[in-house]
């Protein structure tokens, strides 16, 4: 018997029964249904995270201030506490396998311009920024050695904030009063949309460091000439824990750190955050892989049970065929067929729906999913090898059968 | 009494069955045998042991002890594999009951030996519908058992079993679910098929089924108490 009669005679089987066939497939239905959405739902979640932090660069230390990995612990601030502009200036000299080295200083500000009034972030800055978090320039210029060395009170816009103040018309060259200071746009820069954390990096307005620091921060006279974060860009290739200790190595000198103590900065590398986001999105998979195989397990117990309820009530049938020649293994292999074509038309429902799921989830709540083909394919086979494994025992009790008993069946 | 070739041997062939302790002789040592082209109907009361004796020759039970042979073969011997391809080959069943399979047309239903012996779609059909023809029953392909007589379930039952060519045609009280005008024309078709050379072994209950016989095995309590050919029977009746 060839394995496309099998198929036909046990989809015949099936459609006698449709109903009840139907309900059968439910468990593999839901359970297929529910792993295709979560899939989904997770793997655009997890490559939204990639790729944002992807967006940074993954050759990128983040060198800030304070202990990092220490408890609830905090240092209190002050002298040696800090990073300082010189600290950026000792690591570009000393380290080696380092391409760019960039300070930056945070804060908020008030942008005004005319009767337009737009709270936003802004970011004092070197021009060594640009390139380190790979910015990119729409119109006009960054901030230039020449600025920082001035003070002067020129500024770059991100999207966000050309947008909100200038609507449609020419942001460069205009005069915008940030903090009541008067400061001249000089550029404007490409958009790059949210950050890995989900905010919106185009709301930005960035001024060179000194400009910041002295116009529009107020800087602290403790000291005058310390920064938020230093972000280090190592050259490709380039071992990243190796640079991290050096610099370590290189702050604990500088911060006069004794052996042992802990250290006023913490370093970050952006790698490792990637990584730590794959690691939670591991779990989570883990966790879907535990909810599918307790869904598929009832599925297929459910498969199980009305295959032996099949057998029995087709003995008489199993009887007649066995009469007419039928040897153990076709009758085996009979019951194994319709029991893999409810487990695959189940299976292939479920993705039918999952994917249905996944397209609405992403319409109606806005998250990002990604339909994953090799997931669907996994899905459809882990369905047969369902229908093959809860359909063996069944299958083997009609096979077993005694050819007279089960012909006088009643 | 065997007419042809020795088809069917049978050397103390008996059946018991042990039902609570206590064990039942079904069939007792029953020694026959049946050459090629014979048409033989078995009688006896009910409980005598006839569908016992026919489920044996079947191959669809094993005896508790004695030898079954056909065709020279010793059967009671095989594997179940075995058995079941002796079935497909060698044997054609008519059931009182008609037993086809439901929701399947009478041409499907013809063709389910053919699937087991592994013949390929086209010859199944070709086969099929010759032994539908031969049967009468050409114009009811489609119709499935419910759409067909009682008379006409039979006929497809009979173009089922003669389709893979069988060596003999064994049926259990053929005509016992008919009324008696359709179970003579059923009758006459097995003596048909009989004359073309088919042996055909048959159990009933009425003496003018087995009158369209050409030998009579009497069963009672498990063993055979008369064996006639017909012919004797009527002669002696005059
Ligand atoms: N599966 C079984 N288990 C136990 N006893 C059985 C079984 N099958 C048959 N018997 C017994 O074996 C004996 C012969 O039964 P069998 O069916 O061969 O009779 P029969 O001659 O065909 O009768 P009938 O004319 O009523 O069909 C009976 O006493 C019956 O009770
Ligand atoms: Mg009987």
């Amino acid at each position: 018997m060839n394995i496309f009669a099998s198929f036909k005679v046990a989809l015949i089987a099936l459609r006698t029964n449709a109903l009840r066939s139907v309900l059968t497939m439910l468990g593999i239905i839901i359970g297929v249904g529910a792993v295709i959405t979560m899939v989904s739902m997770g793997s655009g979640a997890e490559r939204q995270v990639s790729e944002r932090l992807q967006s940074l660069g993954s050759n990128l230390l983040m060198v800030s201030p304070g202990a990092s990995r220490q408890g609830g612990r905090r240092l209190g601030g002050g002298s040696g506490m800090e990073l300082k502009e010189g600290d950026a200036t000792a690591i570009a000299r000393t380290i080696p396998g380092i391409v760019l080295v960039a300070p930056e200083v945070r804060g908020a500000a008030q942008a005004v311009l005319g009767n337009i009034n737009w709270s936003t972030s802004i970011i004092g800055v070197s021009p060594d920024y640009l390139l380190a978090r790979d910015w990119e320039i729409e119109a006009g210029r960054f901030v230039e050695e020449g600025d920082i060395r001035t003070a002067a009170k020129v500024a770059v816009i991100g999207a966000t904030v050309r947008e909100e103040l200038f609507g449609e018309s020419l942001a460069v060259g205009q005069t915008v009063r940030i903090n009541k200071v008067p400061v001249q746009i000089v550029g404007v820069l490409k958009a790059k949309g949210q950050s890995a954390f989900g905010s919106d990096q185009d709301d930005t307005i960035m001024l060179p460091l000194s400009t910041a620091k002295k116009r529009i921060l107020g800087q602290s006279k403790a000291a005058p000439d310390a920064v938020q974060l230093i972000t280090v860009k190592v050259q490709q290739g380039v071992n990243m824990n190796a640079v991290m200790e050096d610099i370590a190595t290189l702050l604990r000198v500088r911060h006069r750190i004794a052996n042992g103590a802990i250290d006023t900065f913490s370093i970050r590398n952006l790698q490792e955050m990637q990584e730590a986001g794959q690691e939670a999105t591991q779990i989570f998979a883990i966790l879907l892989a535990a909810i599918a195989s307790v869904s598929l397990l009832v599925g297929g117990i459910g498969i199980m049970n009305i295959m032996l309820v099949s057998v029995t009530e087709r003995t008489r049938e199993i009887g007649l065929r066995m009469a007419l020649g039928a040897k153990q293994r076709d009758i085996l292999f009979q019951f194994l067929v319709e029991a893999v074509t409810l487990c695959l038309i189940g299976g292939l429902i479920g993705i039918t729906i999952g994917t249905g799921g996944a397209i609405l989830v992403s319409n109606l709540a806005g998250w990002p999913t990604l339909i994953r083909v090799d997931m669907a394919m996994a899905a459809f086979a882990i369905s047969g090898l369902i229908g093959v494994f809860f359909g063996f025992y069944p299958a083997r009790k009609a096979a077993k059968l005694n050819p007279i008993d089960a012909l006088r069946f009643e | 009494m065997a007419m042809g070739a020795l088809l069917i041997e049978t050397i103390g062939l008996s059946k018991d069955y042990v039902m609570g302790g206590e064990t039942v002789h079904a069939l007792r040592d029953v020694s026959l045998s049946v050459g090629k082209g014979e048409f033989v109907a078995i009688m006896g009361p009910s409980g005598s042991g006839k569908s016992t004796f026919m489920n044996l020759l079947g191959c669809l039970d094993s005896p508790t002890r004695g030898q079954l042979f056909i065709g020279g073969e010793e059967v009671s011997r095989l594997s179940s594999n075995r058995l079941a391809a002796v079935r497909n080959r060698k044997l054609g069943f008519v059931f009182q009951q008609f037993n086809l399979l439901a929701r399947t047309s009478a041409l499907d239903n013809v063709q389910v030996p053919l699937i087991y012996a592994g013949m390929s779609t086209a010859e199944r059909k070709d086969k099929a519908l010759k032994r539908l023809d031969e049967v009468g029953l050409s114009g009811r392909l489609d119709h499935h058992p419910s759409q067909l007589s009682g008379g006409q379930q039979q006929r497809v039952a009979i173009a089922r079993a003669l389709v893979n060519d069988p060596e003999i045609i064994l049926a259990d009280e053929p005509t016992g679910a008919l009324d008696s005008k359709t179970g003579e024309e059923i009758m006459a078709l097995f003596q048909t098929l009989n004359a073309s050379g088919m042996t055909i072994i048959l159990v009933t209950h009425e003496q003018n089924i087995a009158d369209y016989a050409k030998r009579t095995l009497t069963f009672h309590d498990g063993e055979v108490i008369s064996d006639t050919a017909s012919s004797d029977r009527i002669k002696a009746a005059q």
